[in-house]
């Protein structure tokens, strides 16, 4: 049975086409209604799809389309295939869903905008390209999918391109991401080299041959570290996470769409797909928990002391991504899965929050200038209040429901360092979220009179938003309801989101665990890696109990945090700055993001630059290539220059040279003796 | 009788009469006229060889390279006459109109 999945990437790519091509003399109307159409088709395929999935037989899972042979070089071969298991429907359905609210989002967001078709038809590549990449049979294909959210997501950082800045951030993320696409492509040639396919039917089989590499890393080790390396440049993970924070510059239903709550994730899909490879990995694996976990804490510091509202939701984003591998790396991968379908919800929720407080404030990103916005935007106070608390871990919203179940399985699979890092970055997540809740809703509102309308902002005040900006801002607005509606379907999303996965601790039954799980199954089914599943010997009960009690723990870090926003931010406003001043040049150091850019730019970047300056253009490409270019075209003129003069127009010097050339024939031939 | 290198020699001077002449003056016809030494430098050899191997085809020789330079300078001077009617001079270092 075909369920024509191929449909589902078609639609958007169609409507890509339409709009980039025609779009330019449509207008924004019917520019709309395609991206629109398009994209709700899509969802709308997406969804009669996952039904038609429900019914299938678990025999018939995974269910593969086949549509043609892509490629074939000797033995190898690559097919564009669609490949549909319970990852991959969940990952499609919040790519369709998801994309569809944040495109309906943007028809407000970006009314007053130039370039509008040229927008939607970006908008509409990525889902095409998204879609691809989750769809994909095989890993060459997802690499294209790969390769094409890349694209669509340095062409939307960079919509803005006439601001150096947003310019320079589309590279930075394009390029970071080079350097992640690198190990990925080693990983697929290795994965070439010794199993001959890429197919994911005929690859897992023989992977599966393959045993544990407990003692000494070998090739799946390898593999897996690469497809690590690969990962962390997409999914903004340390060491490659610096281009996420600047390609905050683009639209912000952009970054809500593909830096947070899609694109952003494609690295941690990746990992769970690859799982096979990571259980006969344990070191590969422990890196991904390593890295995760790092990079949870550490971004969630930096998330603590900025001032960009968006920048302290790319940092939040960075560090739930951390979660994310930290939950693959402890072998939890539906744990992992599942905070990233809640944490689709709440943070394109909070995104399109921010989106429409900027939009409120004419372009305004500064939190210092907020404040007091509740009464001025209440549907966004709300819905980003639920997302707020979805996202600091607190019950019954999304976010505590996943959260809380990778911090478990950390501590049951005997990671108890993770464990701790991640409850200390689960409080530091509910602090730095209610600070953002608190500075921008709460307090007096501290931007710019509507009747002193000259003070203007600080100088530092980013005015993305009103970068074309031909409407007049007055007091803060809320925003049109195109733009509120997406917002309160993704706040009911994150409200209840993460009841499908009540764990069995909370008298729940993890419908999503139960789900997805068949995926995994040869996870559990590995008890040789290292810490695989949690210990035997136990008690049911007694597990419970603990599991519950590591609930109360992580809660109570949330509700910490929370109180300690409230106290620095809303009662005691005054504290904070005294605070940094008596931390000094510790705070610099993390309100400067711990100079991780200037790290890279003066080890990496700079040398670089040095080196493609000095020795690949002015050497190679200028004296080399060039040198021999110009130097034969040089040799050439000169050549004919002296030629020419022969040519002098006089005759007799003609006849001359008839005379001499005759001498010479005459010496050679009285020379060689004539014949 | 005379040896054959007598004529040669003869030849071989109004040959190089000929070039001398060609390379040295200026005024066409004398240039003109240095190409004939040529021409008849090259047929007296010819008749030479021809009296020496008595053999006809050095006189039929002779005979084409005459009529040759006889159409020739019909159609040379009346070069000569139209280009001394535009340039007014018959100094060929003044006729370099070819050079660019």
């Amino acid at each position: 049975m075909s369920m024509h999945l191929w449909i589902i990437p078609l639609l958007p790519l169609t409507g890509a086409a339409i709009n980039g091509l025609l779009g330019k003399r449509f207008p924004k109307a019917l520019v709309n209604t395609i991206a629109l159409g398009f994209t709700a088709a899509s969802f709308a395929m997406a969804l009669w799809v996952a039904a038609q999935f429900a019914g299938l037989s678990p025999d018939q899972i995974p269910h593969i389309e086949r549509y043609a042979t892509w490629l074939s070089a000797g033995a190898f071969s690559a097919e564009y295939g669609l490949y549909l298991d319970q990852l991959s429907v969940i990952m499609m359905l919040v790519v369709t869903g998801v994309g569809f609210l944040i495109h309906v989002y943007s028809v407000g967001y970006m009314e007053h905008e130039g370039g509008y078709y040229r927008y939607f038809a970006y908008l509409n590549i990525f889902m095409f390209f998204m879609l691809t990449l989750v769809l994909a049979n095989n890993y060459l294909l997802m690499f294209v999918g790969w390769e094409g959210v890349g694209l669509a997501s340095y062409l939307l950082v960079g919509f803005w391109f006439l601001k150096k800045t947003a310019a320079d951030a589309g590279k930075k993320a394009f390029i970071t991401n080079r350097v992640g696409d690198f190990g990925f492509l080693i990983a697929l040639f290795l994965l070439i080299k010794h199993f001959g396919t890429l197919q994911y039917d005929s690859l897992w089989p023989l992977v599966s041959q393959y045993p544990v590499e407990s003692g000494a890393a070998g090739l799946m080790t390898a593999i897996g570290l690469l497809l690590l390396v690969g990962a962390t440049g997409k999914s903004a993970q340390i060491p490659l996470y610096v281009w996420l924070p600047d390609a905050m510059e683009g639209p912000t239903p952009v970054s809500a769409l593909i830096h947070a709550a899609t694109m952003v994730t494609a690295g941690v899909y990746m990992v769970a797909r690859s799982h096979l490879v990571f259980n006969r990995a344990p070191d590969a694996q422990m890196a991904v928990a390593v890295i995760g976990t790092l990079t949870a804490i550490f971004a969630a510091s930096i998330g603590i002391v900025q001032t960009d509202i968006k920048k302290v939701l790319a940092y939040s984003t960075i560090s739930q991504l951390g979660y994310m591998f930290m939950a693959c790396g402890v072998l939890d991968y539906v744990g992992g899965i599942f905070h990233l379908m809640t944490h689709a919800f709440f943070k394109a929720l909070l995104f399109l929050a921010a989106g429409s407080v900027i939009h409120g404030l004419g372009g305004e990103q500064d939190m210092r200038h907020m404040g007091g916005l509740r009464k001025y935007l209440p549907y966004t106070f709300w819905s980003m209040t639920i997302a707020t608390f979805a996202i600091a871990g607190l019950p019954p919203f999304a976010g505590f429901f996943s959260k809380d179940r990778i911090l478990w399985s950390a501590w049951s699979s005997g990671y108890h360092i993770v464990w701790l890092l991640g409850v200390i970055t689960a409080g530091m997540t509910s602090f730095y979220m209610f600070r953002l809740w608190f500075l921008t809703f709460f307090g007096e509102y501290r931007g710019p009179n509507p009747e002193a309308a000259g003070q203007g902002h600080d100088a530092d005040a980013q005015d993305t938003h009103a970068a074309g900006g031909n409407h007049g801002h007055g007091s803060p607005h809320e925003s049109p309801w195109v733009m509120v509606v997406p917002l309160l379907i993704l706040a009911l999303l994150s409200f209840v989101g993460g009841w499908i996965g009540v764990p069995h601790s909370l008298q729940g039954s993890d419908r999503f665990g139960t789900f997805l799980s068949p995926v995994f199954t040869e996870a559990s089914a590995t008890p040789g890696a290292a810490t695989a599943t949690p210990t035997e010997g136990k008690q049911e009960s007694e597990e419970t109990s603990t599991e519950l009690a590591f609930t109360c723990i992580s809660v109570g870090l949330a509700a910490l945090g929370f109180i300690l926003a409230w106290y620095l931010y809303y009662k005691r406003p005054e504290l904070p700055e005294r605070m940094a001043k008596a931390a000094g040049g510790f705070y610099t150091l993390v309100l400067n993001k711990y100079k991780i850019d200037e790290l890279y730019g003066a080890v990496i970047i700079q040398p670089l630059i040095l080196l493609s300056t000095n020795v690949f253009w002015k050497g190679i490409d200028r004296g080399l290539i060039d040198g021999a270019v110009d130097g034969s075209a040089v040799g050439a003129e000169e050549t004919s220059d002296a030629m020419r003069q022969m040519q002098s127009g006089n005759i007799r010097s003609y006849a001359g040279w008839v005379a001499v050339g005759a001498a010479a024939v005459i010496a050679f031939m009285v020379w060689r003796g004539v014949r | 009788m005379i040896p054959l290198s007598y004529y040669l020699i003869l030849s071989a001077i109004l040959f190089a009469c000929g070039v001398a002449g060609f390379l040295i003056k200026r005024n066409i016809i004398t240039i003109f006229l240095s190409i004939e030494l040529m021409l008849n430098g090259v047929n007296l050899s010819f008749v030479a060889f021809a009296a020496q191997l008595n053999k006809l085809e050095g006189h039929i020789f002779v005979f084409f390279v005459m009529v040759v330079a006889a159409a020739e300078a019909a159609v040379g001077l009346a070069i000569i006459i139209a280009v001394f009617r535009t340039r007014e001079t018959l100094n060929v270092d003044r006729v370099n109109l070819l050079k660019l």
